[in-house]
């Protein structure tokens, strides 16, 4: 490992030693981190994250399946369908800012269908109680309520207590549209490295680029213009959808992306489409996966 | 190869209109969202939709009259600009919500006059001044402002034709708003909202207070070019006179009869400035 992964690491490790380094060095400047199209203060992120989130998440469903036209549930389903969960023996999955359930509830789904397996469980972490809350009131009405297949779980994906939260204990690791929303995408994939078991999978599904310029207009014209005004429409809240298509627009490009996976240690497939991801529908949402080694 | 054919002027202005906006979307005031045609299009229906399966969404309600308003709101500033009062609105902009208008101080007035009835009737109908959405959609600073007055005098013109704020009476005074001031909301809200109503409703809507609401509305001066703030001390049967406007049909509940008891109460016990200062 090298040494500033090393050296990553161990700052990361700790939240209070980074601001301590950070201050100490150049108290005038402090790290800054983009919020959509805005630039803000690092610390401040998680808080403005988690108040888009509060006030989206009664009507979050609803309003993925108004902005996609229903396709985010092709994708959710072709995510899970191609990590076939079960299919060598029942497996322990973390489905990180997972908050409304929808992929725990496919693998549950794909494992008891393809494979008759009700022992594979999925934890489902989120740092937004909202969003957790409306999670357990969609699996109050399946058949996974009440077993140990399903659990909820407040937590910091860029910080996952040890306790709960073991070393080595995963066998996938699975994060759907939550970690373009992070503070620190290098910490998550740290965690989430931490917690797989070596030869687990990690996994996640995430809008990115769109590289063909037909498309993408199209589809910029679609965000900018369309997507804001439905989530005035649909829940008065323009603000948190601007927020949304901006922030898809900031994250990493998927060859950075997929680098930004192997810094955390994982194995990944070549530095193309089919390799180390796969973009679907042009790149507008795209599936990254890496290996434990 | 193809490229090179095309002479470098055309290339360059093609490019050039590429990035350059159909619309300037730099903030014109604080709140102010930029649209373009297409977008205000979309906002308008979808808002139109929204609000008929969901009444109480009074910011879609908002949205949906400035994105609709078009013409009808230069000709109001317009009928505003033509008097003296209205002129004088328009330059200082006044605004009405708790903070800016001293509630406490219209309770202390006569009974009879304007100050008094509109408090009592925020009293009766539990209404507050305060929950009105800002302007977002409407691109002129003066025109916004305009937009903004009507939606605040909107329990005004309440008061001042006696009417509650149920659902008939809601789309009585609509009716008044289409025919004395112009906009289209108002026709849109006309139109739409007596679906949402049973027969019975309909019945007195459309037998009593729609007639009232046209004839009067059609007869009586502009409301917009009215000052209100600076005619909280006049008498409100000389005011109804002075604008053309009287015989209410509206009707009031009971319930809201006895709030209008214990206000009275409280107003009373309070201690008068005025007596205090003396």
């Amino acid at each position: 490992m090298s040494l500033s992964t090393n050296l990553r690491r161990t700052l990361s490790c700790s939240k209070a030693l980074v601001r301590c380094v950070n201050t100490s060095s150049d108290p005038q400047h402090p790290k800054t981190t983009s919020f959509g199209f805005q630039t803000i203060p690092e610390d401040a992120k998680e808080t403005m994250v988690k108040s888009v989130f509060d006030s989206v998440a009664s009507k979050y469903d609803l309003m993925n399946d108004a902005m996609s036209m229903g396709v985010h549930r092709l994708w959710k389903d072709q995510f899970v369908g191609d990590l076939k969960p079960g299919r060598q023996r029942p497996m322990k999955c973390i489905d990180v800012a997972g908050g409304t359930g929808d992929i725990a509830l496919r693998i549950l789904d794909f494992a008891r269908e393809k494979y008759a397996d009700r022992e594979t469980s999925v934890e489902v972490v989120d740092i937004n109680e909202q969003m957790l809350k409306e999670g357990l009131r969609r699996f109050k009405k399946t058949m996974y309520h009440n077993t140990p297949q399903i659990s909820f779980h407040e937590a910091n994906a860029q910080s996952l207590p040890k306790d709960k939260f073991a070393d080595d204990s995963y066998d996938l690791y699975t994060i759907a549209f939550g970690i373009r929303n992070v503070t620190s995408i290098p910490a998550v994939l740290e965690e989430a490295y931490r917690v797989l078991k070596p030869g687990a999978t990690f996994a996640c599904l995430e809008f990115n680029r769109v590289d063909n310029p037909l498309l993408g207009t199209l589809y910029d014209q679609y965000s900018f213009h369309i997507i804001p005004l439905l989530g005035t429409i649909l829940t008065g809240d323009r603000a948190s959808y601007q927020y949304l298509v901006e922030s898809i627009r900031k994250f990493p490009s998927q060859p950075d992306f997929a680098q930004m996976i192997r810094n955390a240690g994982f194995v990944t497939g070549k530095d193309v489409d089919g390799g180390a991801w796969s973009n679907l529908w042009g790149g507008v949402a795209c599936v990254h996966t890496g290996v434990k080694v | 190869m193809l490229l090179r054919a095309i002479p470098k002027s055309v290339l360059a202005s093609t490019i050039h209109w590429r990035n350059t906006r159909l619309i300037n979307t730099i903030p014109a005031y604080p709140g102010h969202i930029p649209l373009n045609p297409f977008e205000n299009a979309f906002l308008a229906v979808g808002s139109a939709v929204m609000s008929l399966l969901d009444p109480y969404r009074a910011d879609l309600i908002a949205a949906l009259g400035e994105t609709t308003a078009g013409p009808a709101l230069p000709r109001l500033r317009d009928i505003m600009l033509a008097s003296p009062e209205g002129r004088q609105i328009l330059k200082d902009r006044p605004r009405i919500s708790t903070k800016t208008v001293d509630m406490n101080a219209l309770a202390q007035l006569p009974e009879s006059t304007l100050g008094r009835t509109y408090k009592t009737w925020l009293e009766r109908t539990g209404v507050t001044p305060d929950s009105r959405e800002p302007v977002h959609y409407v691109d002129d600073p003066e025109l916004a402002y305009v937009m903004q007055r009507y939606r605040e005098c909107h329990d005004l013109y309440h008061c001042i034709c006696n009417f509650s704020v149920n659902v008939e009476s809601e789309l009585a005074i609509k009716y008044f708003e289409f025919v004395n001031l112009g906009l289209p909301l108002a026709a849109i809200s006309a139109i739409g909202g007596p679906l949402r109503l049973n027969a019975k409703k309909r019945s007195v809507l459309f037998s009593e207070y729609v007639p009232w609401a046209l004839q009067y509305g059609s007869t009586s001066q502009c409301l917009m070019k009215v000052y209100w703030e600076k005619r909280w001390e006049q008498d409100v049967e000389e005011l109804r006179k002075e604008l053309g406007i009287r015989d209410s049909p509206a009707k009031w509940s009971k319930k809201s009869m006895s709030t209008v008891a214990s206000a009275a109460v409280a107003n009373s016990v309070d201690p008068a400035p005025s007596q205090s200062s003396s």
